[in-house]
């Protein structure tokens, strides 16, 4: 008796801590992590927590903006090769001058030594922008580069269509555009891409947002025909063949 | 008073069970610990019921205050309120921005108080969302070339205008390609002066000799074409859907309201005054809009201070009510919003042999446009009928044969790869058509003291929707324009009789 009612009361408790959860209706797996959890029931319960959120968000961008901001100053003091170089380097980036063989690069704490002033007048050839908050603002500060080969924006968070619909200003010059790891590119802005004539090599690999990249890559490589297209990290493949097989399961369960 | 009788109900429910209790064997140890939680859920019962007894008699309360809008009658809660400041007529994108905008600037939260009357809940046979969806920079006119630049910024910028906390972001699935425009000889020139007035303005545009286009596009038949202007940033298409929607979520989480039906009257006085020739002219001040509700004979007077009129197509017919082109006719009173309603048609083909990716939002000549639909070989074209061909518009069935007569040999004679193309499916809407000169029309009347239009876009209402929105708020708000010098689009060129019109090789 006492192991029925036992069992009676957990059910019962158990059944009354999941009424009190009003966001794991769906599965309990998927829960959010902890903090999340606790903001999104404070934003439901106080609009200040609300406003804290929207203000930290704000500020966050408002950052962004900051770091990306026109550096006309530099650029009216120190010309525009030293201006970009310098907005390159503040953002934790790597650039080479052309016709040098060593790269100039700020460490991993933003800091970098000052020998790129010795160069006011060498244009620079290749820039990395890996991982940085490089965004469309900030591509300000590389329009004076008309001889800009190679380009990196490997998993750059801010880089996103119209950044790449902006690139038209390196149309004749681009060579090499390593776009792998951008979390916002989708298969609009890859449509921009058809104005980098020059194009020769193109990373494109592991782009979350791109929904069908077997079909987008075929439709790349025949919009430009000289660039070699580099795509890995889809499993187009594989992923396919599941779905079929999951399918075909299913309608068995079916019948 | 019932909450006095509930209490004393479960009073005596709680001495029955305890009576009961009393009356019964020996209870198990499970009953015993059984009914000791029903009673605790029994009470807690009890104080929710009263709590939420005393809300309500609480709400009851501030209802009865003067001041607000309760009355004793039972009352559809669709109606929308019987006081605001500012009544949008028309849910399209453009009014949607509109209140959307008047929020943005508000002062003080909460001290505007916009309501949005649309008459079409579902969108139906609403001309935002059966639009192409473009949005180009290759206008003649520098309004309107600075207005899509400021709507492209918008667009670009999105997330941070429209975002609404722990909501999905908008993704507003924006294409990134250009618009190309083709001319021919005749036309050369214009399309050259254009894309100087495009480059001052600060468009990014090139221009293409035959020669380059063949090169960039091999699949175009560049046999009649002399000059082309390419688009190389800030034009494509997009989901005009997405983006209404985007502009409705975010002005309704401001504290917009939104209101189903049809605007059918207004309340207006009058005030005549005499002019210097010795003339008498009224002069209106709408006192209150009427909303009929849908499927019903109920309405709604809605008191307000201003109204804006966005109902696109439709806007003719709303200043019509207010007297606006029936006086006589030489007088201010006698010319009338020359907005009408005209049926456009977009067909979806089908041709797996077509441009790819790189396709361009093509504007021939001709007057035919094509761009593509999605990855999977389809294209969506269309074209502007003749003015003596105009077809019916009194519903939004599809001509067919206008596909097979007018549209399909010049997409054919340009790009070759389109003699086998098959229609898919087709549809139609309404371009908000300015029989004047095919441009906004943004600002007021001279005879209606709250009235302010902005319709009439003629088909690029969608693209020019943020950067109007704007405008107008600027206007209601500001009392001018602040950021766009907009004024050369009022009401004003109508009177004067000076059409501004968009100089198109097409």
């Amino acid at each position: 008796m006492i192991t029925q009612f036992l069992q009676r009361y957990f059910r019962r408790s158990a059944l009354l801590l999941v009424a009190r959860r009003p966001w794991s209706s769906s599965s309990q797996s998927s829960l959010p992590p902890f903090h999340t959890r606790l903001l999104l029931y404070l934003t439901q319960r106080f609009y200040d927590v609300e406003m804290l959120l929207s203000w930290r968000s704000k500020l966050k961008r408002r950052g962004v903006q900051k770091k990306n901001a026109y550096y006309s100053y530099t650029e009216r003091f120190y010309g525009s090769n030293l201006a970009t170089a310098y907005f390159i380097l503040n953002l934790k980036g790597g650039f080479r001058y052309a016709g040098q063989p060593d790269w100039f690069r700020a460490d991993r704490k933003g800091r970098f030594s000052w020998d790129f002033m010795n160069h006011k007048d060498t244009p620079i050839e290749d820039v990395d922008m890996s991982y940085t908050v490089f965004n469309y603002t900030g591509l300000n500060n590389l329009e004076g580069q008309q001889s800009l080969r190679t380009l990196s924006l490997r998993g750059c968070p801010e880089v996103d269509d119209w950044f790449l619909a902006r690139l038209h200003m390196f149309q004749d010059s681009l060579e090499e555009l390593d776009i792998s790891h951008c979390p916002r590119i989708t298969t609009g802005g890859l449509a921009a891409l058809r104005n980098l004539k020059g194009l020769k090599r193109l990373d494109m690999s592991s782009l979350p947002r791109i929904s069908t990249p077997g079909l987008v890559i075929i439709l790349l490589e025949e919009m430009l025909p000289q660039c070699k297209i580099t795509a890995t990290g889809y499993d187009h493949s594989l992923r396919e063949e599941g779905g079929e097989e999951e399918q075909k399961n299913h309608l068995q369960g079916q019948r | 008073m019932s909450t006095w009788r509930r209490l004393r109900a479960s009073l005596r429910a709680a001495e029955g069970l305890i009576r009961s209790r009393r009356q019964a064997p020996i209870p198990g140890h499970e009953t015993w610990c059984r009914s000791l939680s029903t009673g605790g859920s029994l009470r807690n019962d009890f104080f929710k019921d009263l709590e939420a007894q005393l809300s309500a008699m609480r709400k009851k309360a501030r209802d009865a205050l003067p001041g607000s809008s309760w009355s004793p009658l039972e009352l559809n809660p669709n109606l929308p309120p019987e006081r605001a400041d500012i009544v949008v007529v028309g849910g399209g994108v453009m009014g949607w921005s509109v209140a959307y905008w008047l929020k943005q600037k508000e002062r003080i939260p909460g001290g505007l108080k916009v309501v949005v009357v649309e008459k079409d809940p579902m969108y139906s046979q609403a001309s935002t969302v059966l639009s192409a969806g473009g949005i180009r920079q290759q206008f003649s006119l520098p309004e309107n070339i600075h207005l899509s630049l400021a709507s492209a910024d918008f667009m670009r910028n999105i997330n941070e205008h429209l975002d609404v906390l722990n909501e999905e972001p908008v993704d507003l699935q924006f294409n990134q390609s250009g618009y190309l425009f083709l001319a021919s000889e005749k036309v050369a020139h214009i399309m050259e002066e254009n894309y100087s007035t495009q480059r001052q303005a600060g468009a990014k545009v090139s221009l293409l000799s035959p020669a380059q286009l063949k090169d960039r596009f091999p699949w175009i038949n560049t046999d009649d074409v002399a000059l082309a202007s390419y688009g190389l940033e800030n034009e494509g298409w997009f989901d005009p859907w997405t983006l209404l929607n985007a502009f409705r979520r975010k002005a309704m989480s401001m504290g917009v309201i939104q209101c189903c039906g049809e605007v059918t009257d207004f309340k207006y006085t009058v005030n005549v005054m005499t002019n210097l020739a010795g003339d008498h002219v009224d002069f209106r001040r709408i006192k209150s809009v009427r909303v009929q509700m849908p499927n019903s004979l109920e309405y709604q007077p809605v008191e307000c201070a201003i109204v804006v009129n966005a109902a696109g197509a439709f806007s003719g017919k709303v200043a019509g009510m207010l007297g606006i082109g029936s006086g006589p006719k030489d007088s201010l009173a006698g010319i009338a919003l020359p907005v009408e309603p005209r049926k456009r048609f977009i067909y979806v083909v089908h041709c797996p042999d077509g441009p790819g990716l790189d396709t361009p939002f093509l504007i021939d000549y001709s007057g035919v446009y094509f761009r593509r639909e999605g990855l999977g070989g389809n294209y969506i074209a269309g074209a502007s009928p003749e003015e003596a061909e105009e077809p019916d518009v009194s519903n939004l069935e599809v001509d067919h044969q206008f596909f097979e007569e007018k549209i399909w040999p010049s997409m054919a004679h340009r790009v070759p790869a389109f003699e086998k193309l098959k229609v898919t499916s087709a549809w139609a809407g309404f371009y908000d058509y300015n029989t004047f000169d095919q441009n906004g029309i943004i600002g007021m009347h001279p005879l209606i003291n709250n009235m302010y239009f902005a319709t009439g876009f003629s088909g690029h209402g969608l693209q020019h929707s943020p950067a109007v929105g704007r405008a107008v708020a600027e206007l209601i708000l500001d009392g001018n324009f602040k950021t766009l010098d907009l004024s050369r689009l009022g009401f004003g060129r109508i009177l004067a009789q000076e059409p501004m019109m968009e100089r198109n090789i097409v």
